[in-house]
C-alpha cells in the first residue's frame, strides 16, 4: 500500500531543464514545489574525474540503466519490435539536470516557419506539397507569441551568439559574445561566404565570458577543454540546471529535490490529476505525492510513457491516424556529412560543445522548394569539440576500418580530418509513432515503450541534398579528399550514434482532435497536467532543441500560474 | 634501494614462489598440483626475486594479470587485436600498448556482464534485423568465450598441426578476422561472427585510447602517437592559434593527488 505524503502545490516528474525552470520560475513566487527524480542528486564537484573518455562518452555514465527501463523498436507494423538493449543512436540522461547536464550546449530558436509550418507550406506551394501520410500541423503558437520565452532562457543560461546574417531569420540579441575564432571555423567562414551563404559563430551555452544572470547565478567562462556532450562541466561554465536553476529554487526554501525515486503513474479521476505515485528506488516503497499541478517533465520518451501508462490522453491509432498520444515522433536527420582530409594539422584535441561555424541557407523555408522532392532542409555546420581518440578515427576513402592501413591513416590524419555536418529537420509521418509495447516490461513492470519509425523518401532526398552541399563546402575549403555520406541512406540504424533529439509524441496544437496539449502546454483531456519539453513539438526543425524547448518551460511556467490562480483551460 | 628490501618481507629470499605456493595451500601430502602453478616451479626461486616482481622500481606493471580470461584466450586476444591494431612506423601496436589486458580488465567487470544493458528476455535474434542492434541473450563475456573459440577453431583448419590462431602467420590471421569480419564463419552460440567482430574492433581501438588507469594505452603511447594531450584543464590560448601546438599529454593520475 503507498503511503500517502502531504499534498503540495506541484509536482514535477524528472528535475531537468522543464523541471528546473517551473521549479525556478514558481518556487520565487511562493508556490511550493516537489520534484521527483529518478537519478541521483547532480553536482559540479560530481565532473572532477570527468575528462574521461571511456567512462563517459563510451560507458554512458550519465545515462539512464538500460537494464531497469529502455523501449523498443522496428521499422514498421510487420517487423517484431525488439528492446534498445545497449545505447546507441540516442542517449538519454539521468539524476538532476537530466540531459541538460551531458548536452553540447548549441542553442538556437526554431523559426517562426516551424511553428507555422502546415500553413507556411500550404500558402507558399499549395497542399499538393505536402506527401500523402505527413503529418503536418502548425503547433498553436507562433514564433512571435513564443519570443519573450526565448529572450528569458537566454538570459538565463547566458548564451554567447552573434547575429544570424541571413536575410529573414530572426535576430537575436544574446547577452554574451561568441566563442573564439579558430583556423577552422575562420575557414569554414570563408569557404561558404565564397560560394554566397551566411555563415556565422554558433550560439553557445558554453559560457564565453563570466556572467551574473537576473537571478544573481554568477559563472565563469569556458576553458575550450574539449569535453563537453556526454561529459558533465566541471568549471559550470556549461550552462546547465544544476548550476542556474535549480540552485535558485532551492534557494527560495519552497523547493524539494527526491532523488532515486521514479514515476509510475500519474494519478486522476474525472478529468483531473490528483497527483503521482512513486517508488523510491532505495526503499521499495510506493509513495503518493498529491499536488494541485502535475508537470511532467521527463525525457521526451518518458513523457510519452508516464502518459500511456497513466491511461492519460487518447493513444494514437497510426491505422485511422486519430488519437494524439505517440502521434508525430520525429527525430533528427543527421546523416548528410562530407569529412575532408587536409595536409595541416589542426589543433582538433582542443574545442567545446558549442564551438562552431554554420550556415541556415538550407533549413526551414530560406531557399525554394518548388522543383525539390523534400520539405524544410538542415543547418550546415562544422565544429571544433574536441576531437577524443577512440571516438574520432577518420581515414580517406577506401581505406579499410582495421589493419596496418586503417592504423597509419587514423593515426595520421588524427588532427587533419575536419568535419561538416548538416543537421536535418525530420518532419512527423502518420506510420511513425510510439506506443506500448505488448512484450517487454521495466523493472516495475510497466509496459516498455515501442518506437515504429524509419527514414521516409523525405528523409534520403534531404540527405543527399545536404550531404553534396557539406561536400562542395568542404572542397572549398580545400581538402584533399573529401568523402560524403548521405547519398546511400537505407533503413533506420539505431546502432549509430546520430542525436540526443527525440521529438513529438504529446504535441501542443490548437485543436483538440490533432494535439495534447494547448499553448500553454496544459493538457486538453486533464487541465492540471502540464507536459512541456521536446514531446511537444509537431515536427522537428534543423535545429538543436534545448532553446525551443526551454521556451516553452517559461511558457509553461506562466501557464501554471494562471492556472492556479484561475483554474479552468487557458486556451 | 636496499633498506626497501630488508622492510619489505615479500622480496626476502626466503619467500620464494615455492614458499607461497605452499603456503597457499595448492599442495596435497607435499606434492605439488599440476596444472597452471605447476609449470612455475621448474623456474629457479632466485630468477623471480632478480627480475624484480615486486618491486615498483623496477617498472614493474601490477595491472598486467588476468582478471578474466585464460592465458590461452588472452594469447588469441593479444595476436587478434595485434592485427586490428598493428605496429607500424608511427607507433606502438595492440600489443605494446597492452590493449589485450584492457580487454580482459573490461570483460571482468560490468561490461563483460552487460549489468546495464536490457537483457530481459524473450530474445529474437533470428528474426531481428541488424539496425534493431543487440539482440542475443549471451553478454559480452560470452560472446568473448565463442569468439575466441572460434578463432582457434579456424585457425587449426590451416594445417595438420592443429595451430592456435596466436601460432599462426600474419597473413593467416587477417585472413580469419577478415572472414570474422564478413560472416563467413559460425560460431556455436547465438550471435555471429561479425558480431563478435564488431565488438573486438570497438574494444581494440578503447584499449589504445583509453585512459592508461584501465590497461590499455601503455605509458600513454597511444595518445603520443594521436598527438592528443589527455587531461588537460585549459586550451583558451590554444584554439586561435594557425600552426599545430603539440602538449606533452596528462593522464587522469595527474588530477587525483592522492
Amino acid at each position: 500500500m503507498a503511503t500517502k505524503l502531504p499534498k503540495t502545490d506541484i509536482v514535477l516528474v524528472g528535475v531537468g531543464w522543464v523541471g528546473g525552470i517551473i521549479a525556478a520560475e514558481l518556487t520565487k513566487k511562493g508556490y511550493k514545489v516537489v520534484g521527483i527524480e529518478r537519478g541521483k542528486e547532480r553536482s559540479t564537484e560530481d565532473y572532477f574525474m570527468a575528462h574521461d573518455e571511456l567512462r563517459y562518452a563510451d560507458r554512458k555514465e550519465m545515462m539512464q540503466d538500460l537494464s531497469k527501463e529502455t523501449l523498443t523498436f522496428r521499422h514498421n507494423t510487420t517487423q517484431r519490435a525488439l528492446p534498445y538493449r545497449e545505447w546507441g543512436s540516442f542517449l538519454i540522461g539521468e539524476g538532476t539536470g537530466g540531459s541538460g547536464e551531458h548536452w553540447n550546449g548549441q542553442t538556437f530558436r526554431f523559426l517562426p516557419y516551424d511553428f507555422e509550418i502546415y500553413s507556411e507550406t500550404v500558402k507558399r506551394y499549395g497542399k499538393g506539397k505536402i506527401p500523402k501520410g505527413m503529418m503536418l500541423q502548425d503547433w498553436g503558437i507562433t514564433y512571435k507569441e513564443l519570443e519573450p520565452y526565448f529572450d528569458k532562457f537566454d538570459a538565463m543560461t547566458g548564451i554567447g551568439g552573434e547575429p544570424n546574417p541571413l536575410p529573414g531569420s530572426p535576430q537575436v540579441k544574446y547577452p554574451n559574445p561568441p566563442m573564439l575564432e579558430t583556423p577552422v571555423t575562420a575557414l569554414f567562414k570563408s569557404a561558404t561566404k565564397d560560394l554566397g551563404y551566411h555563415p556565422y559563430h554558433m550560439p553557445s551555452n558554453n559560457l564565453t565570458q563570466p556572467y551574473t544572470n537576473p537571478d544573481g547565478i554568477a559563472r565563469s567562462a569556458c576553458q575550450y577543454c574539449g569535453f563537453c556532450e556526454r561529459f558533465g562541466c566541471e568549471y559550470g561554465a556549461k550552462a546547465s540546471p544544476v548550476v542556474t536553476v535549480l540552485p535558485v529554487a532551492k534557494e527560495t526554501g519552497n523547493f524539494e529535490v527526491r532523488p532515486h525515486c521514479v514515476v509510475r503513474k500519474v494519478l486522476h479521476t474525472n478529468g483531473k490529476a490528483t497527483g503521482v505515485l512513486y517508488v523510491d528506488t532505495r526503499t521499495g516503497e510506493e509513495f503518493i505525492q498529491e499536488a494541485d499541478v502535475v508537470v511532467v517533465s521527463a525525457y521526451q520518451m518518458n513523457n510519452i510513457k508516464l502518459l500511456l501508462n497513466s491511461q492519460l490522453g487518447r493513444p494514437y491509432d497510426p491505422v485511422t491516424g486519430t488519437g494524439v498520444i505517440g502521434r508525430n515522433y520525429a527525430y533528427q536527420t543527421y546523416l548528410g556529412t562530407a569529412v575532408g582530409f587536409f595536409d595541416k594539422d589542426f589543433n582538433m584535441y582542443a574545442g567545446a560543445g558549442a564551438l562552431g561555424a554554420q550556415i541556415d541557407d538550407f533549413n526551414g523555408d530560406f531557399f525554394d522548394h518548388t522543383d525539390l522532392d523534400f520539405l524544410h532542409g538542415a543547418t550546415i555546420h562544422i565544429t571544433q569539440l574536441g576531437d577524443r581518440p577512440i571516438a574520432n578515427n577518420h581515414v580517406p576513402p577506401n581505406v579499410p576500418s582495421w589493419g596496418k592501413e586503417f592504423k597509419d591513416a587514423s593515426v595520421q590524419n588524427a588532427n587533419r580530418a575536419l568535419i561538416i555536418k548538416a543537421q536535418g529537420a525530420s518532419l512527423p509521418w502518420q506510420d511513425n509513432y510510439i506506443d506500448q509495447d505488448p512484450t517487454y516490461k521495466d523493472a516495475f513492470g510497466d509496459p516498455l515503450l515501442r518506437m515504429t519509425f524509419n527514414w521516409k523518401d523525405q528523409d534520403r532526398q534531404l540527405m543527399k541534398f545536404m550531404g553534396e552541399k557539406c561536400a562542395e563546402i568542404m572542397k572549398q575549403m580545400g581538402a584533399k579528399e573529401v568523402k560524403m555520406t548521405g547519398d546511400e541512406i537505407g533503413d533506420y540504424d539505431i546502432r549509430n550514434y546520430q542525436s540526443t533529439h527525440n521529438t513529438g509524441g504529446v504535441i501542443m496544437g490548437a485543436d483538440p482532435e490533432t494535439s495534447a496539449l494547448n499553448s500553454y502546454l496544459q493538457m486538453w483531456d486533464c487541465e492540471n497536467v502540464f507536459v512541456p519539453g521536446a514531446s511537444a513539438f509537431a515536427q522537428n526543425s534543423g535545429y538543436n532543441p534545448t532553446n525551443t524547448v526551454g521556451a516553452l518551460a517559461y511558457r509553461a511556467a506562466e501557464g501554471i500560474e494562471k492556472y492556479l490562480k484561475t483554474g479552468g483551460s487557458l486556451v | 634501494m636496499s633498506e626497501q628490501k630488508k622492510k619489505a618481507p615479500y622480496l626476502d629470499k626466503r619467500s620464494s614462489r615455492r614458499t607461497f605456493i605452499k603456503n597457499s595451500g595448492l599442495t596435497v601430502g607435499g606434492v605439488v598440483l599440476g596444472g597452471a602453478l605447476g609449470s612455475l616451479l621448474g623456474k629457479d626461486s632466485s630468477e623471480t626475486n632478480e627480475t624484480g616482481v615486486h618491486s615498483a622500481a623496477a617498472g614493474v606493471n601490477f595491472n598486467q594479470a588476468l582478471m578474466y580470461f585464460d592465458k590461452a584466450q588472452f594469447d588469441t586476444i593479444d595476436a587478434a587485436t595485434e592485427q586490428i591494431f598493428p605496429k607500424t612506423e608511427v607507433g606502438p601496436g595492440a600489443k605494446e600498448l597492452l590493449v589485450a589486458y584492457y580487454i580482459d580488465h573490461q570483460l571482468a567487470g560490468s561490461f563483460g556482464l552487460n549489468s546495464r544493458e536490457y537483457m530481459t528476455g524473450p530474445f529474437f535474434p533470428a528474426e531481428a534485423v541488424p539496425q534493431q542492434g543487440y539482440q542475443t541473450h549471451l553478454n559480452r563475456q560470452q560472446v568473448f568465450n565463442l569468439g575466441i573459440t572460434a578463432l582457434n577453431t579456424e585457425a587449426a583448419k590451416k594445417s595438420d598441426e592443429k595451430p592456435k590462431f596466436a601460432n599462426l602467420t600474419e597473413e593467416q590471421q587477417i585472413e580469419i578476422l577478415k572472414d570474422f569480419e564478413a560472416d563467413k564463419v559460425k560460431l556455436s552460440g547465438a550471435v555471429s561472427s561479425s558480431f563478435f567482430f564488431t565488438l573486438l574492433r570497438k574494444v581494440t581501438i578503447e584499449g589504445v585510447y583509453a585512459d592508461p588507469m584501465y590497461g590499455g594505452n601503455k605509458d600513454m603511447a597511444g595518445w603520443k602517437m594521436k598527438n592528443f594531450p589527455g587531461h588537460q584543464t585549459n586550451y583558451m590560448n590554444v584554439l586561435e592559434k594557425d600552426e599545430f601546438v603539440k602538449i606533452a599529454p596528462m593522464s587522469l593520475n595527474s588530477q587525483h593527488q592522492h
